[in-house]
């Protein structure tokens, strides 16, 4: 039932707010994965950087497309929690230092599953890159064959950014870059990683926002 | 057959004999497409692009605007909806102007709304005035001076130029048919629609073909006189020629308006030139492949519409 109202929440109102009312512009569509396993590996501004990069996955591939997310921050209240879990379909990472905190992410990716991880760790200041966080080398280190796919979001962070409510509507331009290699060292494969990002940042030439 | 459409569709005869025209047309400029490619071996891909981008978008609009008309206000409000999105997406803002970007999208179903009341009087002074009045104050008001003028500038001529000047074809479409028992408001739009696009392929072509003399070398380095005279001439002598089916007037008349309609088209064509080079772009998006995004597309419109419907207005309005 829970799968059945993923699949309308995806396919109906999240499809038309990303294609229509804001609209994408994507270079390097080709890079994609087509199945999984893979990791996404994505800048991070809004709330609808998670909606838009499911939305631009094939749908029959939607059961296996899990956003790797904070657990505390949808804990605060049941119907987020319901919500980020059934609909949004996270994986929960558990921030408060118990033992593995990526140990399901690793489960999920054993079985195919399609991870989309923001390295930044939160949204940040929008249309800013921040820090990369290690996570995700721990993970590719375990699963070293997995495609690692970057990808570069702009326009989102002005379309709804931290800390407002208030949504107008710009055209998001993502750049998806072609898989990064493990490279038996996590330092090294971190700096592949945010070099990737980078680049693909680079390609862009968005108007000033200040 | 015609007969049997217009009256199950309940649209003027004479727009579905020229709708089926212009799919003759696409038939034609596919068959010499494929040809091309057969001649070049495969290359043209631009080209092909842009003739199946025809005909997905000839179809779109054939279908949103001449059939059910309040879908056609819908639609046409679309067009300037994406038209603004992509051009906010492209332009220099300020984060603080936010909330003024957000009403000035929100001035679109009302303009709409009053195009497809045809109520004149405030369908042509909402945005030149009530809007244009009402931004920069909201603007004021929250506080931050720092840029405001270029802000006020780049909003304002945005608005007027994907939301006020687009919205003349609706009003076209939902005032015409008083003026023109030929084949009313949607026979009027067809007239100014098909022959502003005809007008930008036949400039496009004849500068293809025989482009020497370049008009404006720093904005568009692409138009030449001899593409834009000869677009001219095409637009006259295609204007007199199915004018006087569409519309009230006459061959004399209808040539008149392709000319006027010709020359305008390349007027807005340059004007978005120059904005997409000011803020250093090449198209304004990607959302019709082979052409670029919806600014690309209607930009000749921009001018088209409104000189066009002022034009007929004034002259053969009751």
């Amino acid at each position: 039932m829970t799968r059945l109202l993923r699949w309308m929440f995806f396919a109906g109102p999240v499809k038309l707010l990303v294609l229509l009312i804001m609209g994408v512009n994507i270079r390097g569509r080709g890079n994609l994965p087509r199945s999984g396993p893979a990791i996404l590996v994505a800048n991070h501004n809004s709330h609808l950087d998670t909606l838009t990069l499911i939305s631009l996955l094939p749908l029959k591939t939607l059961p296996l497309v899990r956003p790797v997310a904070a657990l505390d921050y949808f804990l605060k209240n049941r119907l987020l929690a319901w919500f980020a879990l059934n609909i949004i379909g996270i994986l929960p990472i558990d921030r408060s230092g118990g033992a593995n905190p990526l140990a399901n992410s690793k489960t999920a990716l054993a079985a195919g599953s399609m991870l989309i991880l923001f390295p930044e760790g939160s949204r940040g200041e929008p249309e800013k890159l921040a820090e990369f966080k290690r996570g995700v080398a721990l993970l590719v280190k375990d699963n070293p064959t997995v495609p690692v796919i970057p990808v570069f979001m702009h326009g989102l962070g002005k379309a709804l950014p931290k800390g407002t409510k208030l949504f107008v509507p710009f055209v998001c331009d993502i750049y998806v870059g072609e898989p990064v290699p493990w490279r038996d060292d996590t330092r090294l494969f971190m700096t592949d990683l945010r070099a990737a990002v980078d680049g693909l940042a680079a390609q862009g030439d968005f108007p000033p926002w200040d | 057959m015609t007969g049997w459409l217009s009256l199950t569709l309940g649209i003027p005869r004479p727009v579905v004999i020229a709708v089926l025209g212009v799919y003759a047309i696409l038939v034609i400029a596919t068959a010499l497409v494929w040809w091309l490619q057969r001649c070049s071996g495969g290359g043209q891909g631009e080209l092909a692009a842009r003739v199946k981008s025809w005909w997905a978008m000839v179809t779109v609009f054939a279908l949103a605007v001449f059939i059910y008309q309040p879908l056609s206000a819908v639609f046409l409000g679309l067009i300037s909806y994406l038209a603004l999105k992509e051009y906010f997406s492209m332009v220099p803002s300020r984060k603080i102007d936010r909330v003024v970007i957000l009403a000035a999208y929100l001035s679109v179903p009302v303009q709409y709304w009053l195009a497809y009341k045809a109520e004149f009087g405030l369908f042509v002074v909402f945005i030149p005035v009530w809007i244009f009045l009402l931004l920069p104050t909201l603007m004021a008001l929250q506080g931050e001076t720092t840029g405001y003028l270029k802000s006020v500038g780049i909003l304002s001529w945005g608005l007027m130029m994907t939301v006020f000047t687009l919205s003349h074809m609706a009003y076209l479409l939902f005032s015409g048919d008083a003026a023109n028992a030929v084949a009313g408001g949607a026979g009027l739009l067809f007239f100014l629609v098909f022959i502003t696009q005809f007008n930008d392929v036949a400039q496009f072509t004849w500068g293809k073909l025989f482009g020497r003399h370049k008009i404006s070398p720093s904005v568009s380095p692409k138009k030449t006189w001899e593409g834009f005279l000869g677009g001219v001439a095409t637009s006259i002598v295609l204007a007199a020629l199915i004018g006087p089916l569409l519309t009230p007037m006459d061959a004399m008349w209808s040539a008149f308006a392709g000319g006027l309609i010709s020359v305008s088209g390349f007027l807005g064509d340059i004007t978005e030139s120059a904005v997409k080079r000011d803020v250093g772009v090449k198209d304004a998006g990607a959302l019709i492949p082979g052409h670029g995004g919806i600014l690309d597309r209607i930009d000749s419109l921009t001018y088209a519409a409104p000189i066009f419907t002022h034009f007929f207005r004034y002259y053969f309005y009751p």
